[in-house]
C-alpha cells in the first residue's frame, strides 16, 4: 500500500495512521489492487478528486456522460475479470449512472461505484445537487451504502468489493457525504475488515453429483446449455466446460452471454440459442431428453413459450445464485455452485465411473444425425448481394479480417448485435461483451473503451447500430483524449432496425418513428473528435475499408452502410415454442398469435 | 387476495396449485434502509403483504426480526425465501408456517360502540375470547384481545354486528415451541 501524500498523519494510540475520508477511500482501493477509475467529477467528490490529484497510483478516465463510466468499468470487468471501479458526483452524477448499474445487475458484472453524497447535515433538505441515491440505486444495485462516518468508511469499501465480487457478482454502490470525505478517521485494512457477503452457501452433495452424472450417462439426447456464469466463474471453468464436452461427446449451446466460454470452431458447438438462435440449438432444446443447465438462467429470451419448453427432457440446473433455480422452470436436479467447480465435480465423478465400465458413445450417435439434419438448414443463411453490403456479409468480413488477432468484440442493442452474435465467432471467453439482460442501447462504445484500457494493445471493436451509436457517442472524446483506438463499426441502415422488424411482424409495416430521418454524417463526426472517419457502400470497398481502420492506431467511426430493410432470422416470435422458428425469407405478418403480441 | 403473474414474460397454462398462507420471520442487520429493502423486494417483484411486524431483538448485536404474512403458491413462497436470501442484510429466513411446533401470536384493540343489550352481548363474547376491556365509558368498549389471525378474525366478526367502531392490529409474531430456535 503506498500512500505518497497523506494529508494530515498524526500518531495515535493504537499507532493507526488518521486520515481524511478521501484518502481511507484510495487507500482501500489501492488495497483491493484498483488500477484504474472511470469517473466525472463535480461538487459533492470534490475531496476525493484532490486526493487522487495527489498520487499518480490510480489512473482516472474522464468520461463525457456518467453512463458512460458505468459501461466503461463494465466493459473492464468483462475482459479482465476484475470489478470495475466508477466515481461519480452527487445528484444528476448518480442518477446518470442508473442505467449502468441495471445494466451491470442483469448481467451479474461487478461494479463499485462511489458517489459523492451533500453534506450529513444537509441530508433531506433538497440541497443543491441532493438526490436520494440510497433510494434510487436500491433497487438497481446487489447492495449499498451510506457512509455515515469516516470510521466505517475503509471496511465499507472492503465490504463492498467482497460483495460485489462473490456468489452472484453485480453492481455495488457507496454514497458518500461531501463533509465524511475530509473529516478524519484511522484506516481499516482488508483483512481487520468485517466481511458480509449473500447467504448462499448451500454445500454441494455428493448425492447431486452422481445422480447427475447417473443422467448423463443413461442420456441419449443430451445438451449442455451454458451461460454467463461460466465467464464469470473464470477460465477455469471454461476449460472444465470443455473437457466435459470432450470426455461426454455432448453437444454444446450457449446463451447470447455465454458465447466464448466453448470454442465456436468446435465439432460439438451449436451456435447460440434462442429468440434468434440457431435451428440446430433450439430444436435440440426443444427435443433432447438430458438438458444441463449451467450459469443461464431460463430467461424469457431463451425459453420461448414456457409450458411448451423442452417437454420431453430432465432438467439440471448449476447456478451460483439458489433464486434462480426453478424460478422460471421447474427442474429435476437445482445444484446451488460455482459454476468451474461443478463441472470439475462432474468430470472427477465421470471418471471415477469410467474406472468401472466405459462410455458408450454410440448412445448418442442418432442425435447427432439429427442434430446435423437441423445443422443442414443452415439458419444463419442470408441472401448475398453484388451491389448493397448485406450486414450479415459486413461482420462476416469483419470477422474473417481480424478473427487471427487478439480482438474484443462490445456491441449495443438491436439486430446488429444478433447478427454479431451469429456472425463472429469465439473461441475464448471474456471477448465478447454485450448488454444481453437489460438491453441497452449505447452499451457498447464506452464498453469498448473500458476493454480499450485494460488492453491497450489489442483490437478493440464495438459493432454498433445507428441508433445506439447516438446514445452515447459523447464517449468518443473520451477514447481520443486517452488515446484509445476503439474501432465502432456502425452497421447503418438508416433505420431502429430491430423495431422496424417488430413493426413488420405485428402493426403492418407501419413504422412507427423507427426510420432514421436526420442521422449525422458519421465520417465528419469522427473527424470533429478528432478521430477517423470510413465508410463503405458496396460489397467491393468493404475490405480494404476494414483493414484501413485496423490499422488506423485513432478511434475509427465506420460507417457500413448496409441494406436497409434486412430482417434477424431465425427467429422465435414471442409465445412460440423453440421448434416454431421462422426461417429467413418473405414474412406475411401473421406469424405472432394473440396472445404474443401482448409480448415484448 | 391478489394474482401472481407470471414470472416470465410468455403466457404460462394457469398455475394449478393452491395459494398458501406463510410466516416468515426474516433475521436482519438492525442498520437504516433494511426494511426498505426487504419492503422494496416485495413490490418490486410483486409478492404480497399481509402483515408486517417489526422490532431490535438484539441491541447488542444490532438484529432485529421481522415477521412476514404473506400468500402465494408454494413456488412463489420459495422464490420469497430465495430471493430474501439474496439481501446482503438478511442473516436467516425461516418460514415459521411450515413448522409443526410454531407459536403465533398478534394484538388487537378494538373499539365497540353500542348500548343496552348490545353491550352485554358484547362483553359475555369478550369473556369468551379472553378480551379485556381496558377503557369502558357508558356507550363503549375498547378490548384486547392475543391470540392467532384466525382467533382475531373470528373476534372482530362477532362484533361487528354489535357495534364494531375500530380496530389496531399488530400484526403477527411468530416464535417455534421447545429449545430449538428459528
Amino acid at each position: 500500500m503506498t500512500t505518497r501524500a497523506p494529508s494530515k498523519e498524526t500518531a495515535t494510540g493504537d499507532d493507526r495512521i488518521i486520515k481524511a475520508g478521501a484518502e481511507l477511500i484510495l487507500d482501500a482501493l489501492e488495497e483491493q489492487g484498483v488500477e484504474v477509475i472511470f469517473g466525472y467529477p463535480g461538487g459533492a467528490v470534490l475531496p476525493i478528486y484532490d486526493a487522487l490529484h495527489r498520487r499518480d497510483s490510480i489512473r482516472h478516465i474522464l468520461v463525457r456522460h456518467e453512463q458512460g463510466a458505468v459501461h466503461m468499468a463494465e466493459g473492464y470487468a468483462r475482459a479482465t475479470g476484475k470489478p470495475g471501479v466508477v466515481l461519480v458526483t452527487s445528484g444528476p452524477g448518480a442518477t446518470n449512472a442508473v442505467t449502468g448499474l441495471a445494466d451491470a445487475l442483469l448481467d451479474s458484472i461487478p461494479l463499485i461505484c462511489i458517489t459523492g453524497q451533500v453534506a450529513r447535515k444537509l441530508i433531506g433538505t433538497d440541497a443543491f445537487q441532493e438526490c436520494d441515491t440510497i433510494g434510487i440505486t436500491r433497487a438497481c444495485t446487489k447492495h449499498n451504502y451510506l457512509a455515515t462516518s469516516p470510521h466505517k468508511l475503509s471496511s465499507i469499501v472492503h465490504e463492498a468489493f467482497h460483495v460485489a465480487t462473490t456468489g452472484r457478482p453485480g453492481p455495488v454502490v457507496i454514497d458518500v457525504p461531501k463533509d465524511v470525505q475530509f473529516e478524519e478517521a484511522p484506516y481499516v485494512s482488508r483483512k481487520d475488515a468485517p466481511l458480509r457477503a449473500a447467504r448462499a452457501d448451500v454445500p454441494l452433495t455428493d448425492r447431486q453429483i452422481e445422480e447427475t452424472v447417473d443422467l448423463m450417462r443413461h442420456a441419449r439426447r443430451p445438451i449442455l446449455y451454458t451461460g454467463g456464469g461460466i465467464i464469470n466463474a473464470g477460465p477455469q471453468a471454461s476449460a472444465a466446460l470443455r473437457e466435459l464436452a470432450r470426455v461426454t461427446g455432448f453437444p454444446v449451446t450457449s446463451t447470447l452471454m455465454g458465447l466464448g466460454a466453448f470454442p465456436a470452431a468446435d465439432p460439438q458447438w451449436l451456435g447460440m440459442l434462442g429468440m434468434h438462435g440457431s435451428v440446430e440449438a433450439n430444436h435440440a432444446m426443444h427435443d433432447c431428453d438430458l438438458m444441463i443447465c449451467i450459469g443461464a438462467r431460463f430467461d424469457d429470451r431463451v425459453t420461448g413459450r414456457l409450458d411448451a419448453f423442452s417437454p420431453g427432457s430432465r432438467k439440471i440446473h448449476v447456478d451460483i445464485d439458489p433464486s434462480s433455480i426453478n424460478k422460471n422452470v421447474n427442474v429435476d436436479i437445482g445444484i446451488v455452485g460455482d459454476a468451474g467447480k461443478v463441472i470439475q465435480s462432474f468430470l472427477d465423478q465421470w471418471q471415477r465411473r469410467e474406472k468401472m465400465a466405459l462410455y458408450d458413445h454410440g448412445r448418442t450417435k442418432e442425435w447427432w444425425a439429427r442434430i446435423n439434419d437441423w445443422r443442414g438448414v443452415n439458419s444463419f443463411a442470408y441472401a448475398k448481394d453484388d451491389a448493397v453490403i448485406k450486414p450479415q456479409y459486413a461482420i462476416e468480413r469483419l470477422y474473417q479480417l481480424t478473427k487471427d488477432r487478439d480482438v474484443y468484440v462490445t456491441t449495443e442493442v438491436g439486430q446488429h448485435q444478433m447478427w454479431a452474435a451469429q456472425h463472429f465467432h469465439f473461441e475464448e471467453p471474456n471477448r465478447w461483451m454485450t448488454s444481453g439482460g437489460l438491453g441497452t442501447m449505447g452499451y457498447g462504445l464506452p464498453a469498448a473503451v473500458g476493454v480499450q484500457v485494460a488492453h491497450p494493445d489489442a483490437l478493440v471493436i464495438d459493432i454498433a447500430g445507428d441508433g445506439s451509436v447516438q446514445m452515447t457517442m459523447q464517449e468518443m472524446s473520451t477514447a481520443v483524449q486517452f488515446g484509445l483506438p476503439v474501432k465502432i463499426f456502425i452497421l447503418n441502415n438508416s433505420y431502429l432496425g430491430m423495431v422496424r422488424q417488430w413493426q413488420e411482424l405485428l402493426h403492418d409495416r407501419r413504422y412507427a418513428h423507427s426510420y432514421s430521418d436526420a442521422l449525422p454524417d458519421f465520417v465528419k463526426l469522427a473527424e470533429a473528435y478528432g478521430g477517423v472517419g470510413l465508410r463503405a457502400e458496396t460489397p467491393a470497398e468493404l475490405d480494404d475499408k476494414i483493414r484501413e481502420m485496423i490499422n488506423v492506431d485513432k478511434p475509427v467511426l465506420f460507417d457500413c452502410v448496409v441494406t436497409q430493410e434486412e430482417n434477424v432470422f431465425p427467429m422465435i416470435p414471442s409465445g412460440a415454442a423453440h421448434n416454431e422458428m421462422l426461417l429467413g425469407g418473405s414474412v406475411t405478418g401473421d406469424e405472432i398469435g394473440k396472445e404474443g403480441r401482448a409480448l415484448v | 387476495m391478489s394474482l401472481h403473474p407470471s414470472q416470465s414474460v410468455y403466457p404460462v397454462s394457469e398455475n394449478s396449485e393452491e395459494e398458501i398462507e406463510s410466516i416468515l420471520a426474516v433475521i436482519v442487520d438492525n442498520e437504516p434502509g433494511t426494511l426498505a429493502r426487504v419492503v422494496g423486494l416485495f413490490s418490486a417483484r410483486s409478492y404480497n403483504i399481509e402483515s408486517l411486524t417489526v422490532a431490535e431483538t438484539d441491541g447488542e448485536k444490532h438484529r432485529s426480526r421481522i415477521t412476514i404474512v404473506t400468500r402465494g403458491v408454494p413456488s412463489t413462497i420459495e422464490q420469497i425465501k430465495a430471493q430474501l436470501g439474496r439481501l446482503i442484510p438478511v442473516r436467516r429466513v425461516s418460514d415459521v408456517s411450515r413448522e409443526q411446533d410454531a407459536l403465533q401470536r398478534e394484538l388487537a384493540l378494538v373499539k365497540v360502540v353500542g348500548e343496552g343489550e348490545q353491550r352485554v352481548e358484547a362483553m359475555r363474547m369478550a369473556e369468551i375470547f379472553r378480551a379485556r376491556a381496558v377503557d369502558i365509558t357508558h356507550s363503549s368498549f375498547v378490548f384486547e384481545v392475543t391470540g392467532a389471525r384466525d382467533k382475531i378474525n373470528a373476534f372482530l366478526d362477532l362484533m361487528r354486528p354489535l357495534g364494531l367502531s375500530d380496530v389496531a392490529r399488530t400484526g403477527v409474531l411468530s416464535i417455534r415451541r421447545g429449545v430449538l430456535k428459528d
